[in-house]
């Protein structure tokens, strides 16, 4: 792989705990992510996705902080970077986009002064052009009635068209990376559909690299390039989409696989990968998914496993695997 | 029935309700945890409450000895009978003094009045003391008045709804939209004079506060999907509030007890300077104090012992309450994990 | 939106109807007569005395149901002074007490208006540092001097500003008014700085809350994440929605600018309704109470119509809505 737009290793983020200790939200994270490719982000709620996509644009919620690791952009280091530069990287190189549309826009300012903000903010235009710019990002992300629009205010809006907004602000700048936590959770199924298609063609047009974060494996199967498969604060899993699944090797994979709906046959009782994730603060020593595990053993619960790579470039974390070599 | 000996029963119900809580506090896990969790994190706050609550109590009960022939026998409490029983002056006298202020004559007890005496030449130590028992009445008998009726109005408003809430509401808003200073001197003023008055004064303007928390919480109580499948399945809406309703609302009349107690013991201070408080209060020394710094010399060891034991109760009580809210809140838990 | 006004405006009006009826109970069902008398008149006098006082103040009318005339009650007639602003005479000393609230308005406003146009300013701004410092020793220190600032009784305040800065250090006049516009400031100083430092501890520590409130919410994240600076976003995005709630914590303090601070007033000796009130405590003026109640509650229903009104052009969601 040629060198990634975006580089993140070893990332690690903390919550204060009881008393002085740390926990470790996010821990030792890796990922990479090409030139106009998408990578998805998946795992179940609890386990990081939103702190590692916030820790890379430097915006974790105190008292929350980044500890360690370091974050590239184009081979331009991002952790240690002053308030100001990051502040600059922000929107105009690395856009987001969240998971609830209805809380996410300022209920007291126009829509087509938060967009014009955005365009504002890195670019030295007047006001009317920045209000332009807005109307053809309007067009662009398919608002109909774009300039009426323009003045209306968020609660007169539909869920999908304040996505629609959201989606125009994170493209006001033209980044280069495009962080989208969850971005359909929140809607119907229709709308689903219209806003991922939507994604997938504006990042087609403008090039922009994605991290897509989500926990639906359908979303995955449509848009991602690449897979990472987070549990309990640790990257799993990562490859090519169709290997990871295709032919998902950690146990934690195949579980969040086979508990799609999709997958099971008609009449068949859908699978659920037994418990639940472990609170932060009580994360186990050893491989964090053991406790869930079917196939765990004892050196499961002792000590973490390493990666191991896989053919296709990606790699798995699992005793399992790295015994069957 | 005699004032001290209703003060004795008083504070025996009140040693027997703090028992009892203390007793259901140490049997649940959950309880032990969060009381522990408060005095963790207000330690200080924790210790200085549980000192005025201690002076309160050992002020609280009193008896009366038999008489020196030629006096009339008072009732004496615990806390009087840590000083001597005639430890009065003539007037003045200051800090550890060995004469009285103006004049110079010898003291009754040179260098043993640690803050002084007052006009009166009342030890102001014992005074600074015995307004621990009044703060703590104030907000006691308030309470008891204010909070049961709070839990009977609010539950009802907020499970019953219609015209019950039509009714209830329309007597919040009335009573909220008095200024609260303005509606607490009013009633004082046709209630009359005297410790219960006030009190009661005191209850119908924090009932307000109190009745409009319990109806919010009731609704969306009321809403839960198990209190819905309870009323569903015909489950009578007394078991349904005893079991379901009720025993939810105790955190929140916590948690505004303890916000709305320093509001009272203030509140207190302000009638006492208006000359309709309750006797022995700190407001009433502070009240005093006006006269004492327009004297020449400045007399200020009255004032300074009045307003830093009301003070240091205010503080802590404060702190704590902060502290209460947090840990017993779940909705401040809920907004940090989401 | 018109129908939420009107709607908002038969709220207020049913409000003052209960106000009015509270105050119908308290001073004429609850305070016997009798007793109103012996208190203005004194413990001893004779019995016609009272008689002809009760019949001078018109306590001697049926209270509510008079066969022979409907109207001459004093339900009646206490609604219709109240409504008519036509309040009769003090119970004291048959002053019209009318008269007596129009010479106090101006010295209360004196007050009360300048304590109102620093003293926002002042606690939002405040509040605005600490809260943009959150989570820093700024913060931390901020909210513990807070608290203790609102933990020192307003009684304190004012024996201490009085002492401290009028009599040992001798800026100020210790009290008096006088409303010659050029000595006048002189008198206000002291109470004004009082009021002042009296209200910030609270003042601050709420405006912190709702600032911190609206820092937390997600269209604050979504500014972030398009690139505005910390100040900016404070500015333009937390500030503009916090105004809702800081406008209801104002709205709460409008019926003081009217009725006054009973204790700045009083101790102070301005000559404002403040005092009036205090006047009428001590000289168990009951008539004059229940106006100050019933002005006081009727403003304080003003205020709340009107900030609803305010809340239309501040919050779209409710004009458009
Ligand atoms: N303010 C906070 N204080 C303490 N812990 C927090 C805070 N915010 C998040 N966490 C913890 O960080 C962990 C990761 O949270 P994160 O929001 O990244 O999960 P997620 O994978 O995005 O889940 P979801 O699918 O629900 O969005 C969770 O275990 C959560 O409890
Ligand atoms: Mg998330």
């Amino acid at each position: 792989m040629s060198a990634p737009l975006l580089a993140v290793e070893g990332l690690v983020t903390s919550f204060p705990g009881r008393g002085a200790e740390r926990i470790a939200v996010v821990d030792r994270v890796d990922l990479a992510i090409a030139a106009g490719e998408t990578l998805a982000l998946v795992g179940e709620s609890g386990c990081g996705k939103s702190m590692t996509a916030l820790s890379i644009v430097s915006l974790v919620p105190k008292p929350g902080r980044v500890d360690a690791g370091s974050v590239r952009l184009a081979g331009r280091e991002l952790r240690g970077l002053p308030v100001d530069a990051m502040r600059r990287v922000r929107g105009a190189e690395i856009a987001m986009i969240f998971q609830e549309p209805a809380t996410s826009l300022n209920p007291v300012q126009r829509v087509g002064a938060q967009v014009a903000e955005a365009v504002r903010l890195h670019e030295r235009v007047s006001r009317g052009e920045a209000l332009r710019r807005a109307l053809a990002l309007f067009e662009s992300v398919g608002i109909p009635d774009p300039d009426a629009r323009l003045g209306a205010y968020p609660h007169q809006l539909s869920g999908g068209l304040k996505q629609r907004v959201m989606i125009a602000i994170a493209l006001a700048a033209r980044p280069k990376l495009l962080v989208a936590d969850e971005p359909t959770t929140a809607l119907d199924v229709t709308v689903q559909a219209q806003i991922l298609e939507l994604l997938r063609r504006l990042a087609g047009e403008t090039g922009a690299s994605v991290l897509l974060i989500t926990h639906d494996l359908g979303v995955v199967n449509e848009l991602a390039d690449r897979v990472a498969v987070m549990y309990a604060g640790r990257v799993v899993e990562e490859g090519t989409r169709e290997a990871v699944l295709g032919a998902p090797r950690h146990p934690y994979t195949q579980g969040l696989l086979r508990a799609m709906p999709a997958r099971a046959a008609a009449g068949e009782r859908l699978y659920e990968i037994p418990g639940a994730v472990p609170a932060a603060d009580a994360w186990p020593p050893g491989c964090r998914f053991a406790e869930r595990c079917a196939i765990a053993q004892d050196v499961c619960r002792a000590r973490e496993p390493e990666r191991t790579p896989l053919a296709g470039g990606g790699g798995v974390r699992c005793h399992a695997v790295a015994a069957a070599r | 029935m005699e004032g001290h000996v209703a003060g004795n029963l008083g504070a025996a119900a009140l040693v027997l309700l703090l028992a009892f809580a203390a007793w259901r506090v140490r049997g649940s896990r959950r309880g032990r945890e969060r009381f522990g969790e408060i005095v963790r994190r207000r330690p200080w706050a924790s210790a200085v409450v549980a000192l005025y609550l201690g002076v309160a109590l050992l002020d609280s009960f009193a008896w009366i000895d038999a008489a020196a022939p030629g006096t009339v026998a008072a009732p004496r409490s615990l806390l009087d009978r840590v000083f001597p029983a005639d430890f009065g002056e003539r007037s003045y006298s200051a800090p550890l003094a060995d004469a009285e202020f103006y004049g110079g004559e010898p003291l009754a007890h040179p260098g043993r009045h640690l803050l002084g005496t007052d006009i009166l030449g009342r030890d102001v130590l014992h005074l600074a003391l015995g307004g621990a028992r009044v703060a703590l009445l104030i907000g006691g008998v308030t309470s008891l008045l204010a909070i049961p009726l709070a839990i009977a109005f609010g539950v009802a408003a907020g499970y019953f709804g219609r015209r019950v809430d039509d009714v209830v509401f329309f007597v919040l808003s009335t009573l909220a939209s008095i200024p609260s200073l303005l509606l607490l001197v009013a009633l004082v003023m046709v209630l009359g004079r005297g410790t219960l008055q006030v009190c009661v004064a005191l209850a119908i303007t924090s009932w307000v506060g109190f009745c409009r928390v319990v109806r919010g919480e009731t609704m969306k109580l009321r809403e839960l999907d198990y209190v819905q499948a309870a009323r569903a399945l015909g489950v009578s809406d007394a078991r349904i509030l005893a079991r379901h309703v009720v025993p939810n609302l105790g955190h929140l009349v916590v948690i505004t007890f303890v916000l709305t107690f320093s509001q009272l013991v203030l509140s207190e201070a302000i009638l006492s300077w208006l000359g309709v408080g309750i006797d022995g209060s700190w407001g009433q020394m502070i009240d005093q104090a006006r006269d004492e710094l327009a004297r020449d010399p400045v007399i200020g060891w009255n004032l300074g012992a009045a307003s830093a034991a009301l003070f240091g109760l205010i503080l802590a009580v404060n702190r704590l309450g902060d502290a209460v809210r947090d840990v017993l809140d779940p909705r401040t838990l809920r907004e940090r994990a989401g | 939106m018109l129908a939420y006004l009107l709607r908002r405006l038969a709220w207020g009006a049913v409000t003052v109807v209960g106000v009015l009826l509270f105050l119908f109970w308290l001073f004429f069902l609850y305070a016997d007569p009798q007793d109103v008398a012996r208190r203005a008149l004194g413990e001893k006098a004779p019995p016609e005395a009272v008689a002809q006082w009760l019949a001078n103040h018109g306590y001697d009318k049926p209270a509510v149901w008079n066969p022979a005339a409907p109207l001459d009650t004093r339900l009646a007639d206490h609604l219709r002074r109240m409504l008519t602003f036509d309040f009769g005479k003090s119970d004291a000393d048959d002053t019209p007490i009318a008269a007596r609230l129009a010479d106090g308005i101006g010295p209360t406003l004196s007050v009360t208006v300048p304590l109102l146009l620093l003293g926002l300013p002042l606690a939002v701004s405040l509040a605005l540092l600490v809260a943009f410092f959150r989570e820093t020793y700024i913060d931390r220190a901020g909210v513990v001097l807070s608290v203790l600032a609102m933990s020192v009784s307003i009684l304190i305040y004012i024996l201490g500003g009085q002492f401290l800065l009028g009599k040992v250090l001798r800026w100020f006049p210790i009290s008096g008014f006088d409303p010659d516009p050029g000595v006048v400031l002189r008198f206000l100083a002291l109470p004004v700085l009082v009021g002042l430092v009296s209200h910030l501890g609270s003042d601050v520590r709420f405006y912190r809350a709702v600032f911190l409130e609206e820092s937390n919410r997600d269209y604050v994240r979504t500014a972030r994440a398009k690139g505005a600076s910390d100040a900016r976003v404070m500015a333009r995005h937390v500030l503009p929605n916090a105004l809702i709630p800081v406008l209801t914590n104002v709205s709460l303090a409008i019926p003081f600018l009217f009725t006054g601070s009973l204790l700045l007033e009083s101790f102070f000796g301005i000559p404002g309704l403040g005092s009036i009130t205090v006047e009428a405590i001590h000289a168990n003026d009951f008539a004059t109470l229940r106006v100050m109640v019933y002005l006081g509650a009727l403003l304080f229903v003003a205020a709340q119509v009107l900030t609803d009104v305010a809340y239309t052009l501040v919050d779209p969601r409710v004009r458009l809505g």
